[in-house]
């Protein structure tokens, strides 16, 4: 009898835990070219639109950092709940929530026109992001519910919200009876950076800064110490004083609030009104940005512009090969398994053993 | 080498050259070892010696890397503990492996390869703990059981499966003195069977007392083969150590009892779980320039204890808690530690010490309070350049031995990163300490280092409180031992009138309740 046996290794090397996103990226493309040459196409070809094309023009970096911002806002948000170790899988939700809470102001006052408007209506996405994941946070220390479970029930609670207000009381008078919301006015519309080169608005700085902002916390302060010890070995955590129930708590705010913040510069910025689906599931993509960023800011501003180029690549191809812009979904699927694979492989190592299997002991357990 | 034991043909095992390497570090070299037939060999050894490398070869947890094994005078390879177990060689573990839900005669059941009915094994324990004085009722739920009393489950566990060979691995270090007389004239009986039996240890007065002959190692070498009887404690540890092992010195204790540090008045604490022991009533003072000990068998509260005192979990009222004349009862740990309190609890990996953090770091862990000012800026921000140079200083003053410069605590040893541990809060010259199991696990030089420390501490005027399962750690260091027994804490006895029969029958059990009434 043969069986195969996941024996931890005694010590990780620190050179592979460094090269194993950029293993896992390569492995992702030597992949995606089999996977294109299966669907019949010229891999070279096809990995050249997909990763190339999009980078090749000014207009369509701008598009990547479109993309790119609302994942790196909620992916270094992430990175503080699961360095703390609470399992916050619900940023697609708060990403939802924000953008809603944020549009209230144009929306519904749509008279109230002046330069307060822009900054209320930021502070209200964040606010209303944080407020969507206190919930899972509040039945995490209450009842000692699992947030993984409850974070992820709210996003549908979340997504299903916003259809019926853009279908119901938030439908534009104006709108042809179409599902979506009155085009926000000026005032209400995020900036763009640089207007003559491309339609890149503010929330990418936005990105950048919460990165630089979040990168100072982990990594130079006593509350980036707090949510390591807590992550690490909360029993320490309490030796030392910290709260479980407040980092709970930190964690979620901070990473909806984010989240909230991502919403809104969507919506405000590229959107420029609400509709039934304003996410391609950014909040879900952020997760793998976490990890291939290794829950490091500094690390997720690079992962957030990989995966978006992912979406960029999909659209790209969809148009010049002809293959369906789910081919982006696969890419971060293959990305995040390549991840998970590689990191396992570094903690663990796998053996073939031949012969009768050991009996476990009860007492060597 | 010369052959360990002339009367080869009798011997039930033998081991010759026998090694094991883990990356660069040899932990059992070239050992040699017989064991005869109805023998009690003690294996003795420092912590980390290559005493548990060489017993896991032996019941097949571990594949050697060099050297043979002959059982019955035939070479065998012993792949796997089902291998040993079907040769005949039985292991009761240090750590029990038993589910506290489930009954004495259940936890048997499971380790059976068969499917045996559970009334047939409840009927063959109970033979088998009427015929070796191992009392036990095979219904009583684990956890309701002592640790003496899951011991007998583990040994009965492993009869069960009609061993030649007995291995136990430092079987007394959770039993009273009272509780080990019993469990060594269970051994005798079993001697007396023609079994054999593998002791390992490291108290010396109860290998003299018990055992047949000795292998002792040091470094995963084998440095002596002797018998016991005709050594002294003093030799043997001589062997083991490789030196002299110091002893730490306690000069008289102030005749002037200082000034009460900590009082405690009436703690009690419901269980948090369902197999935590409640506190009942406790009442103790500990005054400025004393090392009072807490004796107690593992699992009579302690931790609770330790929890309770430290702020880790708050009590009810304020007053329960005194520090330095402060109610801190429903004060947590750093403020506690603001009135000058320090603590150090029993897991240093986890708890004392987050273990993938540094050493710089885990200094922050219980100081960056009491410390703010040294090691923590504006907005929070860590002055890296001080946590290091303190924490430099730490491993000066305790010697403790590293590589790297500031290497995760994992990296260290036990005994290293309990030094840091303690140094950390000593260098803070606390007015009052409290210290559970200060040398768990811990090498002779690194604990009397610890001890003598504390002690030192003691007399520049602060208050230690030590609890800990090793009598004769306390012996050493104590000016009055009290005993934890099921949550309840006896008076303290002065340490001139501290026998360790009479702190072993506290351990069991005898006149506990009475402190209550004495301080009431």
């Amino acid at each position: 009898m043969m069986r195969i046996e996941i024996v931890k290794r005694p010590q990780r090397s620190a050179l592979f835990s460094a090269l194993s996103p950029f293993i896992a990226l390569a492995l992702t493309v030597i992949a995606g070219a089999i996977l294109f040459a299966m669907l019949g196409k010229n891999p070279a070809e096809a990995l050249y639109y997909y990763f190339i094309d999009p980078l090749r023009e000014e207009w369509s970096l701008h598009e990547l950092a479109i993309k790119a911002a609302p994942l790196i806002l909620i992916a270094v948000g992430l990175s503080v709940c699961y360095l703390s170790n609470n399992w916050n899988i619900g940023a697609e939700g708060q990403f939802i929530i924000g953008a809603m809470a944020g549009s209230i102001l144009p929306v519904m006052f749509p008279a109230f026109q002046n330069a307060f408007v822009l900054p209320l209506m930021l502070l209200m996405g964040v606010l209303g992001g944080a407020a969507y994941a206190a919930i899972p946070a509040l039945l995490k220390t209450r009842f000692n519910t699992n947030e993984i479970l409850t974070s992820l029930m709210l996003v549908y609670v979340a997504q299903l919200f916003l259809d019926w207000m853009v279908r119901g009381p938030w439908r534009n008078p104006e709108g042809f009876n179409f599902p979506e919301t009155r085009r926000f006015h000026p005032d209400a519309v995020l900036p763009e950076i640089w207007s003559a080169s491309g339609r890149a608005n503010w929330g990418f700085v936005f990105a950048l800064l919460a990165a630089l902002a979040l990168w100072f916390l982990l990594s130079r302060t006593l509350k980036g110490f707090e949510v390591k010890v807590i992550g690490q070995s909360p029993r320490a955590g309490r030796f030392a004083g910290f709260s479980t129930a407040r980092m709970v708590f930190f964690a979620f705010l901070v990473s909806g609030g984010l989240a909230g913040l991502a919403g809104i510069s969507e919506v405000s910025g590229a959107i420029g009104q609400l509709r039934p689906s304003i996410s391609p599931g950014y909040g879900f993509t952020a997760i793998i940005v976490a990890f291939l960023g290794r829950l490091n800011p500094l690390g997720i501003v690079a992962a957030g512009l990989v995966l978006a180029l992912t979406y960029l690549g999909g659209e790209a191809a969809q148009i010049s090969l002809g293959v369906s812009d789910k081919v982006a979904r696969v890419f971060q699927g293959m990305i995040l398994f390549f991840v998970l694979g590689c990191d396992a492989l570094i903690h663990y190592r796998f053996r073939i053993v031949r012969g009768q299997p050991a009996q476990t002991n009860p007492g060597s357990a | 080498m010369q052959h360990p034991h002339n009367g080869g043909a009798g011997d039930l095992l033998e081991v010759r050259g026998l090694s094991k390497v883990f990356g660069t570090l040899k932990a059992c070299d070239n050992i040699d070892l017989a064991i005869a037939r109805g023998e009690i060999h003690a294996l003795l050894g420092e912590n980390g010696a290559g005493k548990s490398t060489l017993v896991k070869m032996l019941f097949g947890s571990l594949e050697p890397n060099a050297g043979e094994i002959f059982w019955k005078g035939e070479p065998v390879v012993i792949g796997n503990p089902a291998k040993a177990r079907a040769l005949g060689i039985g292991m009761v573990f240090q750590h029990f492996s038993l589910f506290e839900a489930l009954t004495a005669a259940e936890n048997i059941a499971l380790s059976l390869d068969r499917d045996t009915p559970i009334r047939e094994i409840a009927a063959r324990a109970r033979d088998l703990s009427s015929a070796y004085g191992l009392p036990l009722d095979p219904f009583a739920l684990v956890g309701d059981l002592s640790v003496g009393e899951r011991q007998r489950i583990e040994i009965i566990r492993c009869l069960l499966q009609k061993p030649e060979l007995i291995i136990l691995d430092e079987p007394t270090s959770v039993l009273t003195p009272q509780e080990a007389d019993k469990l060594f004239e269970t051994l005798g009986r079993l001697r007396g069977e023609g079994k054999s039996i593998l002791y390992i240890s490291h108290r010396l007065e109860e290998v003299k007392r018990l055992c047949d002959r000795a292998t002792v190692l040091r470094h995963g070498k084998v440095v002596a083969h002797c018998d016991p009887r005709r050594e002294t404690a003093a030799s043997l540890a001589r062997m083991m150590v490789g030196n002299e092992v110091v002893r730490a010195t306690r000069p008289a204790a102030p005749l002037v009892a200082g000034t009460e540090i900590l009082g405690i008045c009436g703690l009690s604490r419901k269980p948090a779980g369902p197999f935590s022991i409640p506190l009942r009533n406790i009442w103790l003072k500990v005054h400025g320039g004393e090392v009072l000990g807490i004796a107690g068998v593992a699992g009579n509260g302690q931790s609770e204890f330790f929890e309770a005192v430290s702020g880790e979990a708050l009590q009810e009222s304020a007053d329960v808690i005194r520090i330095r004349g402060t109610s801190a009862g429903r004060m947590g740990i750093n403020r506690r530690r603001l009135l000058g309190a320090a603590f150090v609890p029993e897991e240093r990996l986890g708890h004392g010490a987050a273990p993938a953090m540094r050493l710089s770091e885990n200094l922050l862990l219980s100081r960056f309070r009491t410390d703010a000012r040294a090691f923590l800026g504006t907005l929070g921000v860590i002055r890296t350049g001080s946590t290091a140079s303190a924490a430099k200083r730490i491993v000066a003053a305790m010697d403790v031995r590293k590589s790297g410069d500031d290497p995760e605590a994992s990296a260290l040893s036990g005994g290293n990163l309990q030094k840091f541990i303690i140094g950390r809060e000593l260098d803070r010259q606390p007015a009052l300490i409290v210290v559970n199991q200060p040398t768990w696990g811990v090498d002779a030089g690194a604990a009397a280092h610890i001890r003598q420390s504390l002690i030192d501490l003691a007399r520049s005027g602060s208050a230690v409180l030590v609890i800990s399962q090793d009598l004769d750690e306390l012996f050493e260091m104590s000016d009055a031992i009290a005993v934890m027994h099921d949550g309840q804490l006896s008076a303290p006895i002065p340490i001139a009138e501290a026998t360790y029969e009479r702190i072993g029958l506290l351990m069991g059990g005898a006149d506990a309740a009475h402190s209550a009434a004495e301080n009431a």
